[in-house]
């Protein structure tokens, strides 16, 4: 199991990697994010979240903003190079939505784990459910209130538990909007439709009942115990 | 917001008579309620007739729940407005309005969606003929450049949403618009054809490739709905 710790490291080893693109002669180097590997395999989630999903959400939809993000990124390179500050702008949106893709996804494989797992037991967040039951008066009222959240998402989204100054939230964004402000993401839950369609069809509300089976309680505990700029620091600075 | 949105489309007018004479239980509920009450309208064609462009089980889910679900947060949306009007509470009437322009839009926009399909075996397909063509050649210089155009627009929402085919109210020239959800298409603009480009509406039988959705969608466009439909704007 890579614990959130990991995946930090990960992102700083594996990406940016440092490439010369262009001219070399003007020296452009830019980021090139990778696809990280899954901390289980396909069918780890079973019977909660199928294979064929995973593989298809993991190997084409997380590849796909990883690689538009390059593409993104790599033409605001050439952009800042001719300061065409217009295509710079324009970029600006292409940047959002497939950086946010891949930090939310990168996020939340990493947030989930084998329903047979120690990580997927809620014991293994200790301090985060007394946090919680503090919030929420317990923790049956915390899971009613996420998931209720869960489905008033209208269209793609997704929902966070989150710490602030204040304390634990849950907040909901929208698209791929990155959880990216003062919080610190203590999980989140894809929204999306292609996170449950091929199994539950239009029946959100049971894979929202069944993805509490596959939580990574583990991972939860270590973001809810780090600070921002442990969680975020790497990313960022990646970014 | 919700009469002036029933009023202006004929289709869902249609739907709304329809409600009154299949269920007269719910019409003894309450007289004003009665007027407001959406119904899922029936297809034009069987749900396996769009195939093998759309597959029966896509369309069947698609009309039969995820509309569905429009149509009853829809009215439960209108109820609870009329509930807080009557109490004079505008307040709570007022909180509603995201649920009323989200299920309000998600009925609306299906049903003129249905209307701008057919099988390729009868009315679906092909390119648009007589003023509409005109048009479409006067406005984006081709059949062709409008259909890259409209999937150019498709293949680029980010999210779930749709993209329509716009007739504008003041100049009469035709454009492209995306909506984000199920935002309709309002203000400037009349909607003359749609496409849904949220997951559910390729996803059982395209999964992530989208791309190939929107270029087989082109197979089963009734283009006499959207001749109709120009010609009326
Ligand atoms: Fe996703
Ligand atoms: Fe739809």
């Amino acid at each position: 199991m890579v614990n959130f710790g990991n995946l930090l490291q990960y992102l700083a080893v594996q990406s940016p990697q440092q490439i010369l693109s262009g001219d070399q002669l003007n020296t452009t180097a830019m980021a090139a994010y990778t696809l990280p590997a899954l901390p289980y395999a396909y069918d780890a989630l079973e019977p909660h979240i199928s294979a064929q999903i995973m593989e298809l959400h993991h190997s084409k939809h997380h590849a796909a903003y990883v690689a538009n993000l390059n593409n993104a990124l790599q033409s605001h390179v050439v952009a800042v190079t001719s300061s065409d500050i217009a295509s710079q702008i324009a970029l600006q949106a292409a940047i959002k939505f497939n950086g946010g893709g891949h930090i939310n996804h990168s996020l939340f494989w990493q947030n989930l784990a084998p329903a047979s797992s120690e990580e997927a037991k809620s014991e293994a967040a200790p301090s985060l459910t007394a946090e919680i039951q503090k919030t929420w008066g317990s923790f049956d009222a915390f899971k009613k209130a996420f998931s209720t959240t869960l489905l008033g998402i209208q269209g793609s989204g997704w929902g966070w538990l989150v710490k602030d100054g204040s304390g634990l939230r849950i907040v909901t964004t929208k698209d791929q909007d990155p959880v990216v402000g003062g919080e610190i993401p203590i999980f989140g839950v894809d929204m999306w439709e292609h996170a449950y369609y091929l199994q539950y069809l239009n029946g959100k509300a049971a894979y929202v009942e069944n993805i509490w089976n596959v939580i990574n309680w583990k991972t939860a505990e270590e973001r809810f115990l780090g600070t921002r700029e442990d969680i975020f620091k790497t990313l960022s600075a990646a970014l | 917001m919700s009469s002036t949105l029933l009023r202006t489309v004929p289709a869902l007018r249609g739907a709304l008579r329809a409600s009154g004479a299949a269920k007269p239980a719910a019409a003894l509920a309450s007289t004003s309620f009665v007027r407001g009450k959406a119904t899922l309208p029936d297809l034009s064609y069987d749900y396996g007739a769009l195939e093998p462009h759309i597959s029966g089980k896509i369309m069947e889910l698609h009309h039969k729940k995820h509309h569905q679900t429009y149509v009853t947060g829809l009215n439960s949306a209108l109820e609870t407005i009329a509930e807080a009007e009557s109490k004079g509470d505008f307040t709570k009437a007022a909180s509603v309005a995201p649920l009323l322009n989200f299920h309000g839009g998600g009925h609306l926009n299906h049903t003129l969606f249905w209307e701008n399909l057919a099988p390729a075996s009868r009315d679906g397909g092909g390119e648009p003929s007589g003023v509409l063509k005109t048009a479409i050649n006067e406005d984006f210089g081709s059949f062709d450049t409008f259909r890259k155009q409209m999937n150019t627009a498709l293949a680029g929402i980010q999210g779930s949403g749709w993209a329509w085919l716009v007739k504008d109210k003041q100049s009469g020239t035709l454009g492209l618009v995306t909506r984000a959800n199920q935002d309709p298409v309002s203000g400037p603009y009349t909607p003359l054809l749609g496409i849904d480009a949220w997951e559910h509406a390729y996803y059982l039988q395209y999964e992530n490739r989208k791309v190939e959705y929107f270029e087989a969608i082109w197979n089963v466009i009734n283009w006499k709905t959207v001749a109709s439909r120009f010609e009326k704007a």
